[in-house]
């Protein structure tokens, strides 16, 4: 990856030099990334969808009309519209509406957390299987072998199993499944980079490796890995709902998109519709970060 | 490439290994001392001594390990904790019905996503492409347990047509290819079925693309062939790719259909591991956890071998 491939003319050099007084800059790399981004209608449409349901669940507490976690005898499954619940009641009799934007908090902080979580020791492990190879890289990358040889909802499902249920084991569990995934990528873009000429050169001009590291590798490294892991979302999300709706995330009454799917369950004879909204809300956010994810990955690459 | 396939029949040996160590690990990694797994907690102290001694709790973990991996490969599971019945009599039923599901599901993804993808890969940038790609997005993104409920309500709840839970009349044992079977088979298979058939046709689509653009379909369109034929060619190239992924994808229904089955309590593995879940029972989990992620590394092994065997230019050392 150059890194740089927008040329100027010399009018436009010009133009842009009296626009900036004295400073002479080419657009970065990162302005051309979003300018491309910004041109991609459907990346568009989903980011701005994300960000709505970003702000809804932030502000859940001034959006929300009742409180989450007020239970009713008497107005348990009610449709929606029913006595002032905008989306209907539970089957505890609790509001949908409420339940919905609450439980995406959580939904939103079990998919995204296992995501940077892997992000940050899966990119450290494998830039340095990666720059170091040798031992190091065969050390790291065998073990990443063995995680690989799990199927990987399997493998959230084994380890969340065996320490129970809990946020914090669900969260290390799907950790478990990302990090060898990111390992792969880092090391894979790592040694790419590593042999290049450029580093060649930096090491032969006397630069230590920590600051070919810092200059020379980890620019060029970075953004790869990172768009690999914003695609880690969409599978994340849809995951951490499923271990909370096979009872292994979160627990009652806590509301989260995949748990109330859960015990939503037994309303699918009454109250079909109902018993669908959590799952459209998955859905909604799995599909988004996904096209928005596939966006940001030709805007990222300067060759297309 | 002979000396290829070797290394790669024995890189399997350690991976094995490896895997049963992490399952193995699981009774361990469970809070708790293990022994609570496996007695119920208010046995008295030398009825734990003893079971402590029987199952070789007592010894250091290396050996411990060392007789587990002696017992597995003498096909003994140890026994449910919940049930008292091995492990494996259990397992063997189950695994069949899972290998029913994913394999029915994989061929309705595999056909879908090959027809998709090939249509993508070939008409890039039209309307068809468009469609296709939208199918594959949704099939990769959507909750499939979430899928599994809407098909309950369509076609169980509002048509009534087909069935919406079990494996049939006969329960989990009990299985054959009639009417009376396949009906309870269809909506969890198409469930499970989008899966594959997104990330197919992803692959193909893409893989299609490359080779419509390479110079050697330029060179026969050039001379004049059609494009039936040209067509050949394409699939020819395009094979090896889309099987390998087609092959992996198999394995991840297999240990993945955990929740579709819970969805449609069909009684396979992922049902076994969702009681095994409930019950904390370690042994059940440990041994289900074992063969399901053993058949990975030996599809993930044939995958490879079949790979090398179709397509010549790998030519590893």
């Amino acid at each position: 990856m150059s890194g740089r491939t927008e040329t100027l003319s010399a009018a436009q050099a010009e133009l842009l030099i009296q626009a900036k007084g004295a400073k002479t800059r080419h657009p970065g790399y990162w302005t051309g990334v979003l300018r491309r981004l910004s041109r991609d209608k459907m990346t568009m449409v989903c980011l701005s969808i994300l960000l709505l349901m970003l702000l809804a669940i932030v502000f859940a507490s001034v959006v929300s009309p009742f409180d989450p976690y007020q239970t009713s005898m008497i107005r348990r499954l009610k449709p929606p519209g029913f006595a002032g619940h905008p989306l209907g009641t539970d089957e505890l009799g609790r509001d949908m509406l409420s339940r919905l934007l609450y439980g995406g908090r959580l939904s939103w902080f079990l998919g995204i957390t296992p995501v940077v979580i892997s992000l940050v020791i899966g990119g450290v492990l494998g830039v340095i299987a990666g720059f170091l190879g040798g031992w190091v890289n065969m050390a790291i990358m065998r073990t990443t072998d063995v995680f690989y040889a799990f199927p990987s909802v399997l493998l959230a499902v084994a380890i969340s199993g065996a320490l129970g249920a809990g946020i914090s084991n669900a969260i290390l569990s799907m950790s478990l499944v990302f990090i060898p995934q990111i390992i792969r990528v880092a090391e894979t873009v790592t040694t790419g980079v590593r042999n290049l000429d450029y580093v060649e050169s930096a090491r032969a001009s006397g630069a230590s490796s920590m600051t070919i590291v810092r200059v020379h590798v980890l620019p060029n490294v970075l953004g790869p890995i990172f768009v690999y892991a914003t695609s880690l979302i969409s599978v994340s999300m849809i995951l951490a709902a499923g271990l909370s709706f096979l009872g292994l995330g979160t627990k009652p009454p806590q509301a989260e998109w995949g748990l109330m799917l859960n015990t939503l369950r037994t309303a699918i004879y009454s109250q079909p519709l109902l018993a669908m909204l959590p799952g459209v809300c998955i859905f909604m956010t799995s599909i988004c970060f996904n096209i928005a994810s596939d966006g940001l990955r030709s805007a990222m690459d300067v060759r297309s | 490439m002979i000396f290829y396939l070797i290394r790669r029949v024995l890189y399997a040996i350690p991976i094995s290994l490896a895997v049963s160590l992490v399952c193995f690990m699981l009774v361990h990694i469970a809070p708790g001392d293990p022994i609570n797994a496996i007695v119920p907690p208010d046995a008295p102290q030398a009825v734990v001594e003893q079971i402590k001694h029987e199952y070789g709790l007592d010894k250091p973990l290396p050996v411990q390990f060392g007789l587990w991996l002696y017992q597995v490969s003498q096909g003994d599971l140890g026994r449910s904790l919940a049930t008292g019945r091995s492990v494996w009599s259990d397992l063997r039923p189950a695994t069949a019905n899972t290998l029913r599901l994913a394999v029915t599901a994989s061929l309705i993804g595999f056909v879908l996503g090959l027809i998709l993808g090939g249509l993508a890969g070939t008409f890039r940038g039209t309307w068809i492409d468009r469609i296709a790609t939208t199918f594959a997005v949704a099939g990769v993104s959507i909750p499939h347990y979430w899928l599994g409920m809407v098909m309950v309500i369509l076609f169980s709840v509002t048509l009534g047509a087909l069935p919406a839970m079990g494996a049939g009349p006969g329960g989990a044992t009990d299985w054959a290819w009639d009417w009376a079977h396949i009906q309870y088979l269809i909506l969890p298979a198409v469930t499970l079925s989008v899966i594959p058939m997104g990330i197919i046709t992803r692959t193909v689509r893409g893989v299609v693309g490359e080779i419509m653009n390479q110079d050697f379909v330029n060179t026969l369109r050039g001379k004049g062939m059609l494009p039936r034929n040209i067509f050949l060619h394409v699939v020819k190239n395009a094979a090896p790719n889309a099987l390998s992924v087609m092959g992996l994808q198999l394995g991840y229904l297999m240990g993945g259909s955990i929740l579709v089955e819970t969805v449609f309590s069909w009684p396979g593995t992922g049902f076994l591991l969702n009681s095994a879940i409930f019950q904390r029972d370690i042994p059940l989990l440990q041994g289900t956890i074992l063969v399901l992620a053993l058949f990975f590394v030996a599809l993930n092994l044939i995958v490879d071998l079949v790979q090398t065997a179709l397509d010549p230019r790998i030519k590893r050392s």
